[in-house]
């Protein structure tokens, strides 16, 4: 129990943090539980990067010259499962738990402690995940898609581990969930109308229903497959009468919705930072919590996307290219929406300004690569090329991991009670825009041109390309250390942030003071 | 909110869903199953066919034959020819052969598939070595018949079928007995 019964409080603050290390292990301070989750999310981001770095460096040049394949298999697969589920999924999860109550006017989660026990599993997961790098097998290098059979009939022993660790993360994440739609439907000040929440409540309410809806899937597919491992059933081997394309089906439902989990709160972020600096009101509010809302339930229906070369039926194609393709329309409308609030704005580009334009113009850029791998038949020559590493990055890296810079320098002050270093917050983003397009600009033109993906080699007229993507993946790399820096140093300094530092901002979360008190809205706000 | 429902009841809901989604993933293997029956999706091939059919002596279709082993199957297995032209309606025989070049006795399961995927519905086996396991004993060679239909209402621009069989090992799943069971 960490609830100290302070009993010559003040009112209203009444106790500040327990004091030393069990302060962070027993916490259920919504901030605290934020500040773990997202340091935790930044250290699993430099962990899924250094192996990227692995990556990077064989690719330098044709042949083989640092790791052995089997080695480069476990990397791209631990880079993919590290960033995905311990860099962009918990960073979104620190910020909803340090932003939402805040931003509806509540005093904390819903569910306080088992806030703190869906934290406390991630580092459990991970440990049990990156320890099988240091078996004698080998860890995961199956891909983070894990198809069977590769990671059933032919994993390594650790599979059971990643399996585990699976099951943990879902758990978690599941959790993690439910405090979100608990916090937002019950906790909200009285007047916060569910039309007048800030729209990085909105996304992340819609979020969670996904979490909700599939991670249970990928629970079962995990457990399907350390049955047929280790309990004789059949479900995706054929020879028992089950079918290794089922595994696509079942990962995929859970896949193209977890692609979205991972985008929608960076949406959120980027309506809340544009409206900012814009000094103008979100232009199309009710049609943004339509069109995420509607992003949402069509990520269910296009997940054979992924599958158009598995040979389901021409209908089946059809449906699902269509299908693909609609999302386009809500995506549309989303960006459309910012570039309106930005139209006749006065305009300043502080760092998160500045991330979230470059998010608006990149992320597009991968939706427009999405739609060339929606078309069927373009995608049996894309399919498991490097035109679609090309794409989920485009999306993933200025989308979801820029959407989380820009909500890092947005509420910093807020955080911290200090102005971060705005030199270096610009220098820091122009680093991470050349060096990210550097890296995943040419990628397109290889994988276009043939380069498969997840291979160590590669033919020779690849070589000069490789060479410029390792380059800019090197140059991303290093800046993230700069990020390290910047974040240490405005935690131990800077100039003292006012309560709002940014003029142009709207909510809940400006009407406290910098740094945020331990305790807010112990009695609810009024909202008007 | 004055509208909103008391907390314990919104987590067990959500916690509802939970669990029914969960055990959507596992129903998502019966429903696969019967798509892929239903419109014959991955040339999966329904069981034992038991009607008959008018020959249809104005048509003709080629059917290949493949076989292939999974890694580490030692098994010798091929058909005896590699093609036939068979009218639809008609029943035809394929005989494929099997040897278990190995020391010890050993069980397999034979996977059918039959491409293009949506000819599948219309092809139709009344007899099938892949219905049964196969159990050999070391050095033993056997010839394992197919009969099979190719249904008069097989769609017109289908000219020319391949049915191909996998070979999988199953001993460690279904030890062999000493007899050997047969086609
Ligand atoms: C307009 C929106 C989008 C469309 C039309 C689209 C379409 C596609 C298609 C067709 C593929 C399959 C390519 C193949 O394997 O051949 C794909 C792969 C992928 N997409 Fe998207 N996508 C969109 C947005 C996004 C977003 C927002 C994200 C994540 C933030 C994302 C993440 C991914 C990932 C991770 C993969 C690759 C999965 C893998 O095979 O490892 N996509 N996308
Ligand atoms: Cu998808």
């Amino acid at each position: 129990m960490s609830a100290v019964i302070d009993d010559h409080g003040h009112a209203d603050h009444a106790h500040g943090p327990a004091k030393g290390l069990m302060r962070w292990v027993l916490t259920t301070n919504h901030k605290d539980i934020g500040t773990l989750y997202l340091w935790f999310a930044f250290c699993m981001f430099l962990l899924g990067g250094s192996f990227a770095m692995v990556i990077r460096a064989e690719l330098f040049q044709p042949g083989l010259q640092i790791v052995q394949p089997e080695f480069f298999n476990q990397m791209t697969t631990m880079h993919g499962l590290v960033m995905v589920f311990g860099a962009v999924m918990p960073a979104f999860v620190g910020l909803a738990n340090w932003m939402i109550p805040l931003m509806v006017g509540a005093p904390d989660m819903a569910l306080p402690r088992m806030n703190n026990f869906s934290f406390w599993l991630l580092p459990a997961a991970f440990l049990l995940l990156v320890s099988t790098l240091f078996t004698p097998g080998g860890g995961p290098n199956f891909g983070w898609t894990f198809y069977a059979p590769l990671s059933t009939t032919y994993a390594p022993e650790s599979v059971t581990f990643f399996i585990f660790a699976i099951h943990l993360m879902g758990i978690s994440s599941i959790m993690g969930a439910i405090n979100v739609v608990a916090t937002i439907l019950n906790l909200r000040a009285p007047g916060m109308t569910l039309m007048k929440m800030p729209l990085f409540v909105w996304t992340w309410l819609i979020t969670a229903f996904l979490l909700i809806a599939v991670m249970p899937v990928l629970a079962g597919c995990v457990t399907m497959m350390l049955m047929d491992i280790h309990f004789g059933t059949s479900f995706f081997s054929a020879a028992g009468g089950g079918d290794p394309v089922l595994f696509q089906h079942v990962f995929w439902f859970f896949g193209h919705p977890e692609v979205y989990i991972m985008i929608l709160p960076a949406f959120g972020a980027v309506s809340q930072i544009i409206p900012t600096f814009a000094r103008k009101p979100l232009f199309g509010y009710t049609s943004m919590v339509y069109a995420t809302a509607s992003i949402a339930f069509l990520s269910f229906i296009v997940w054979a996307h992924h599958m158009f070369v598995v040979g389901i039926p021409l209908v089946g194609e059809l449906f699902f290219m269509y299908a693909t393709m609609l999302i386009a329309v809500p995506t549309g409308v989303k960006v459309f929406n910012w570039a309106s609030t930005m139209w006749q704005g006065s305009m300043t580009f502080e760092t998160p300004m500045l991330f979230a334009v470059a998010f608006v113009i990149l992320f597009s850029i991968g939706g427009f690569s999405g739609l060339m791998l929606a078309i069927a038949p373009a995608d049996f020559q894309y399919q498991d090329t490097y035109f679609v590493v090309a794409h989920f990055h485009y999306v993933l890296v200025p989308g979801a991991i820029f959407g989380i810079f820009a909500s890092a320098y947005y509420w910093l002050p807020k955080w911290t009670g200090h102005m971060y270093d705005e030199t270096l917050g610009k220098l820091h983003f122009w680093l991470s825009f050349v060096g990210m397009n550097l890296t995943f600009f040419p990628m397109h033109f290889v994988g276009l041109a043939g380069m498969p993906r997840r291979i160590p080699d590669y033919n020779l007229q690849f070589a000069d390309f490789n060479m410029v993507s390792s380059i800019g993946a090197f140059m991303f790399g290093a800046t993230q250390i700069f990020f390290l820096f910047i974040v240490i140093k405005t935690i131990r300094g800077g100039a003292p942030a006012p309560a709002k530092p940014w003029d142009g901002a709207e909510g809940l979360e400006w009407s406290v003071p910098s740094p945020a008190p331990y305790h807010t809205f112990t009695t609810p706000p009024e909202v008007k | 909110m004055a509208d909103s429902i008391s907390l314990k009841k919104l987590v067990t809901r959500l916690l509802l869903v939970v669990v029914a989604m969960f055990v959507f993933g596992f129903a998502l293997v019966p429903i696969y199953d019967v798509m892929c029956k239903a419109f014959g999706i991955n040339g999966k091939t329904g069981g034992q066919y038991a009607g008959e059919q008018v020959v249809d002596t104005s048509r003709q279709v080629r059917v290949q034959f493949l076989s292939t082993n999974t890694a580490d199957m030692p098994w010798d297995f091929y058909p005896k020819h590699d093609e036939l032209t068979a009218n639809p309606g008609a029943v035809n025989e394929m005989v494929f052969i099997a040897r278990n070049p190995t020391d010890k006795p050993m069980s397999a399961q034979a996977v059918p598939s039959i491409a293009p995927s949506n000819a599948a519905a219309f092809f139709h086996k009344t007899e099938c070595f892949c219905f049964t396991q196969q159990v050999l004993q070391p050095g033993e060679q056997i010839e394992m018949p197919v009969r099979f239909i190719v249904d008069r209402d097989m769609p017109k621009e289908v000219k020319h079928l391949t049915l191909s069989y996998t070979l999988f090992d199953i001993t460690a799943r279904h030890p062999p007995v000493a007899v050997n069971t047969g086609g």
